[in-house]
This record gives structure tokens, C-alpha cells and sequence, in this order.
């Protein structure tokens, strides 16, 4: 396989007159992880399924395992595994006689697909269930056999559509598991999909922000966390005002300010020396602070900055992990 | 001194070639899997054997001592109409439709698998079904009392003539299904059996068909399919001098009929595959 496991140049795709996804290019390495992380209806879907040559892109070109996904796609579905959003699954196959579908399709002998099915078992663990029928599974059960599904032709690379979307938090850490486990085990190179930030935040060694069909940001989490500085204090206010925020952006050592309703983000290089200088503030202001604290910066305050809203508050509402917050529909960026 | 027992580490797993499979392999794949599913839905099996074995009953009970007196053999004349009605819209066209809006389908789109052989391997186990449909309707005619004056090798043909007739009217609903994955639509294509199936000689001979009725039962595929079934079982079926016991020019119009049926139907239902797997 080539060092580069999947690139893509201003891919993009049009539904009617709306661009789904809107020029994006990348470039990621095998053995990595790469974690695409947006809103619901952002483009990450549909990015995934030019990849595994389900749709073919509007314009643009797609690089999977070397091979263009519009020109040999045959030759790309060979060496990809793909586990889409909502498990894939056929409810009346017990879970072994649909592994071992799939790996007839693959053309594996029986002998080869006898012993994956017995290796992804071990990676992706479904017990005794293997061989009881899917309508009988839970939906952490399915979401592992889809899982397993993807991986029983041992792909290079694996496309993960929002994995865990659905999944109870014990289900969502045995997945995080398996993951982690394929790629430090077998190098496989893994897109994952999600709208989850602990997700990203936890498996990807890089991570592609994506808003409304592009990419706003690239980086390892670090990284990208680094770019809306070291610490975070939030604050909740009963009620917001441009005078409070002037206030803030007055406090020495505060680098930036971001409104979103009635919570206020404090942007510093060190937020302990910064705490109570802010609290000052808000009292001087007359704010009534509902709460405040201090904490490092996470993936959603990179994504606020750049796009101006919170990552849920984009979701629409739409079955996110973390709730959309209620009538958080407008937003406001404020810089000092 | 004390030894250490260690462990022999796993030896690495040994990596597999993903290949394409080969159009046989998989078109016995898909089809396999369609068979394995059958028994698990008893409820689409069990109605398709039974109606057809129930109205045979019923209208030989009802009618056979009035057709009697036209020199009308009904038990035989009604045996085709009972296997056609066995092996008539059976298909797994609903099956294929929760793949569609399940994502299954996807995932075997996304395999190395060649797009025909999905729908071979469904046409496949629907021939396997629609056979093993008209057998024991064929069974109930003999318990009744109906002969076959082409003995063993013409029940054999009757078998395969009308699991080729089952075969070829499933390019319908899979057209439908594929061309909507919507479940409504393909359970409405039922509806298509009515037209086919009693606007022809299903309960009286062509020559006592009159008007409008008798001019479409002319151009419908249905009345020759029957006639060339109902010539299997006897060679004077409505009475009258007997025929020859293989009557090869009704039965090479009943093949006709099935093969200009399914050259429509099955069109139809491959154009349908190729805009479904298009990677629009």
C-alpha cells in the first residue's frame, strides 16, 4: 500500500443546488487515525460515501489505497472495510452466517474465512451471540458486527461512519477499545467519522473540522486546542450584556472573549491568575453570574471559533450524544 | 533453580487477499443467503401455499358438476390455475426492499461483488421457492384424482414450466422494489396478478370466451402458459377427439409466452438494478 492511505483533491459533491461537500482536500497517511469531526448534515457522510465509492463526486478526485475511487472503483472496494452510520445489517442472518457472507463476497476460501471470522471475534467481542440471529442483538451487539463485517476481508483502511452515534457509554468505550486496538494491532489505517468531541478527542491522531462542506481546521487535537489558547474560563450569566464583555475584555491576561447566549468564554494563557480578576469584573459589571469555571479548551471551543456556534448547537437537534442545548439557535462571536 | 514457563507469544495472524469471488460464487452467495432466509419467514411461505390449495378446492367443489355436462375435465382443467396462483408474485422483492432502506444493501454494494448477481442470487432462491410452491399443489391434484397423460417426465416439465413462469413475473416487483425501496409500492405490484391471471382462460375454455374478454385472453401471456400446462396433464382436457399425449406446438407457445413475459419483465427489473448500484 502506499504511504499516503487516503487523499483527496477539492473533492466535492452537489445534491440539486446544494453542495454537500464543498472542495475538500486531504491527505492522511497510513497507520493513522483520522478523526472527521462536524455537525449533523455537515458533509462527513457523504464525504465517506464518495470514499467507499458509493457515490461518485461532483467534481474533484478521490485517492483510496492508491487507486481513484470514480476510476477503478472495484479496485478500492477491495481494499477498504466500511461500517456506514446505522449498522448495516440483515436482521434474520445469525452474526457468523453474515461474517461469513461477507467473506465469500471478499472470495475467501473457507479455510481463510473460518479463521477471520475466529480473528475478528476475538478483536470485536459479540460471545456466544455469533450464533444466535441479529433481530436478537442490542444495538451495541449490532454496532460490533457491523464493526466486524467491515474488517473480516482484513482492509487496509477502514471508513467508520459515526460509529458510536446511539451507543450507551459502555458500549461507546468497547468500541473506542476495538478501535484503538485495530489500528495499534494491525496499523489499519481508520477514517472515522463522528459529532462526538470525546470521540475525536480520544482516538484520532489528527482530527479534520468540517462546517458546511469544508474544512475549517486540520490538526492533531493538541494542536488545534492550542489555537484557542491554554485555559478556558466559562462563565454563565443570567442575562448578557456588551458592557459585561467589554468588561472581560478589559481583565489584563485575557487573550479572547466569546459570547455564545448566556455563556461567555474567557479565553487565557493561564486561567488561575486570571479567575478572579474576571469575577471582579462581572461583579464591577453587574452581572448576575449563575456559574464560573475554569477548565483546558476542548475541540468545541475550536470549533466555535472558527464557525461561531457550538458544535451541538449546529447538530439541528438531530440525535446527538450530547443533547442540542435548547433554543441555543443564535450565536454571537465577540473578539477583544 | 526455578524456571520460568514463558508464554509463546501468539504468532501474527496470517493476512488474507480480498479477491473478486467469481460470478458463480457470487451468485450461489446471495442466493444462499435469500434460501437460508425462506423458513425464517413462514408467514410470506405459508399464505402463497395455501390460498391456491384452498380456491382449488372450492372451485372444483363448486363447479365441477356444471362443467361436467360441457365434457370438462374441471379437476384437471383447474390444477394449472392452482400451481400458476402457488408461484404467482412469490419472490424476495420485500427482502431486497428492507436491504435498501436498512443500508444492507450498501454493504454489499461496497463488496467486490458483481451488481447482477444481486439480483440473480434473489431470482435463484425465488426458482428454488416457486418450485418447491407448486409440489405440493401438484400433490393435491393427484390426491384428487387428476392424471397426467405424460406421465413422470410431463410433471417434471409442469414443474419446471411453471417455476420459470413464478421466475419471470418476479421482474416485476424487483423492478419495483428497486426502482422505489419503497415496501408499499412492491406489495401494490400485486395487483399486476389480477389482470394477468383472470383476464384469460383461467375458469373456462378460450372457445367460451365472448367479446372484449375473449380478444384480451388472446394477446395475454396467461392463456397459453395455461394452455400449455393443461396439456401436460390431458390431452382432452375439454372434451372432445384426444390430441397428441405431447402436444410440442401448445407447449412451444407456452415457453413463447413465458419468454416474451420475461423478456418485458426482467428488463425492466435490470434497468431498475443498474440505476439502484449507479453512483448517481
Amino acid at each position: 500500500m502506499t504511504d499516503t492511505a487516503v487523499a483527496t483533491e477539492d473533492i466535492a459533491r452537489q445534491f440539486g443546488d446544494v453542495w454537500a461537500v464543498h472542495g475538500v482536500d486531504l491527505a492522511i497517511p497510513a497507520g493513522e487515525i483520522y478523526g472527521f469531526l462536524g455537525p449533523n448534515g455537515a458533509g462527513k457522510s457523504t464525504l465517506v460515501r464518495m470514499l467507499c465509492t458509493l457515490l461518485r463526486p461532483t467534481r474533484g478526485r478521490g485517492i483510496v489505497a492508491g487507486h481513484d475511487v470514480a476510476r477503478h472503483p472495484e479496485q478500492v472496494r477491495l481494499r477498504i472495510g466500511v461500517a456506514l452510520q446505522d449498522a448495516a445489517l440483515d436482521d434474520r442472518q445469525t452474526g457468523r452466517e453474515l461474517l461469513d457472507l461477507q467473506g465469500r463476497l471478499y472470495g475467501l476460501r473457507r479455510d481463510e474465512r473460518n479463521a477471520r471470522v475466529a480473528q475478528v471475534l476475538r478483536l470485536v467481542d459479540i460471545g456466544s451471540a455469533i450464533d444466535r440471529q441479529v433481530k436478537t442483538y442490542s444495538g451495541g451487539m449490532k454496532r460490533r458486527l457491523d464493526l466486524a463485517a467491515a474488517l473480516i476481508h482484513d482492509p487496509d483502511i477502514v471508513f467508520l461512519d459515526e460509529p458510536t452515534t446511539g451507543l450507551d457509554p459502555e458500549s461507546r468505550a468497547a468500541v473506542w477499545d476495538e478501535v484503538r486496538m485495530l489500528n495499534q494491532e494491525h496499523g489499519t489505517t481508520i477514517f472515522l467519522t463522528t459529532q462526538y468531541l470525546e470521540e475525536a478527542d480520544e482516538l484520532a491522531h489528527r482530527v479534520g473540522i468540517i462546517s458546511r462542506g469544508r474544512i475549517v481546521a486540520e490538526g492533531t487535537p493538541d494542536e488545534l486546542k492550542r489555537t484557542v489558547g491554554t485555559d478556558v474560563v466559562v462563565v454563565r450569566l443570567e442575562d448578557l450584556d456588551e458592557a459585561t464583555l467589554h468588561a472581560l475584555r478589559q481583565v489584563p491576561g485575557v487573550e479572547e472573549v466569546v459570547a455564545d447566549r448566556h455563556e461567555v468564554m474567557v479565553h487565557a494563557e493561564n486561567g488561575a491568575a486570571v479567575v478572579s480578576p474576571v469575577a471582579v469584573a462581572l461583579h464591577d459589571a453587574g452581572a448576575a453570574v449563575v456559574s464560573l469555571t475554569l477548565r483546558t479548551p476542548t475541540l468545541d471551543d475550536v470549533f466555535l471559533q472558527l464557525t461561531g456556534s457550538h458544535l451541538e448547537a449546529e447538530e439541528g437537534g438531530a440525535g446527538g450524544a450530547t443533547a442540542p442545548a435548547q433554543g441555543r439557535t443564535r450565536h454571537e462571536a465577540v473578539r477583544p | 533453580m526455578t524456571s520460568t514457563a514463558v508464554a509463546p507469544a501468539p504468532a501474527p495472524a496470517r493476512r488474507v487477499q480480498a479477491r473478486p469471488a467469481g460470478f458463480v460464487v457470487d451468485v450461489a452467495s446471495v442466493a444462499r443467503r435469500a434460501i437460508r432466509q425462506i423458513p425464517r419467514e413462514p408467514e410470506a411461505v405459508i399464505p402463497a401455499l395455501i390460498v391456491p390449495i384452498f380456491f382449488y378446492v372450492l372451485n372444483i367443489g363448486a363447479l365441477s358438476t356444471v362443467t361436467r355436462t360441457a365434457g370438462i375435465d374441471f379437476k384437471a382443467f383447474e390444477l394449472p390455475v392452482a400451481v400458476v396462483f402457488a408461484v404467482t408474485g412469490v419472490s424476495r422483492a420485500s427482502a431486497l426492499v428492507t436491504d435498501i432502506q436498512n443500508g444492507y444493501f450498501d454493504r454489499l454494494v461496497i463488496t467486490p461483488v458483481r451488481r447482477l448477481p444481486l439480483l440473480l442470487g434473489l431470482m435463484t432462491a425465488d426458482l428454488t421457492l416457486v418450485a418447491a410452491l407448486a409440489v405440493p399443489v401438484l400433490l393435491v391434484g393427484l390426491g384428487l384424482g387428476v392424471g397426467f397423460v405424460t406421465g413422470v417426465a410431463g410433471m417434471v416439465v409442469f414443474i419446471v414450466l411453471s417455476g420459470l413462469w413464478g421466475l419471470v413475473f418476479t421482474g416485476l416487483p424487483y423492478a419495483i422494489a428497486l426502482k422505489t425501496g419503497n415496501p408499499g409500492a412492491v406489495n401494490a405490484s400485486f395487483v399486476l396478478f389480477f389482470p394477468i391471471t383472470f383476464l384469460s382462460t383461467t375458469f373456462v375454455p378460450a372457445p367460451a370466451l365472448q367479446g372484449w374478454l375473449r380478444a384480451v385472453a388472446n394477446v395475454n401471456p396467461m392463456t397459453y402458459i395455461l394452455a400449455g400446462l393443461r396439456s401436460l396433464v390431458s390431452n382432452h382436457i375439454t372434451g372432445g377427439r384426444p390430441g397428441p399425449v405431447w402436444n410440442f406446438t401448445v407447449l412451444g407457445e407456452a415457453v413463447l409466452a413465458i419468454a416474451a413475459f420475461g423478456a418485458v419483465s426482467l428488463t425492466l427489473a435490470l434497468l431498475a438494478l443498474r440505476g439502484r448500484v449507479r453512483r448517481r
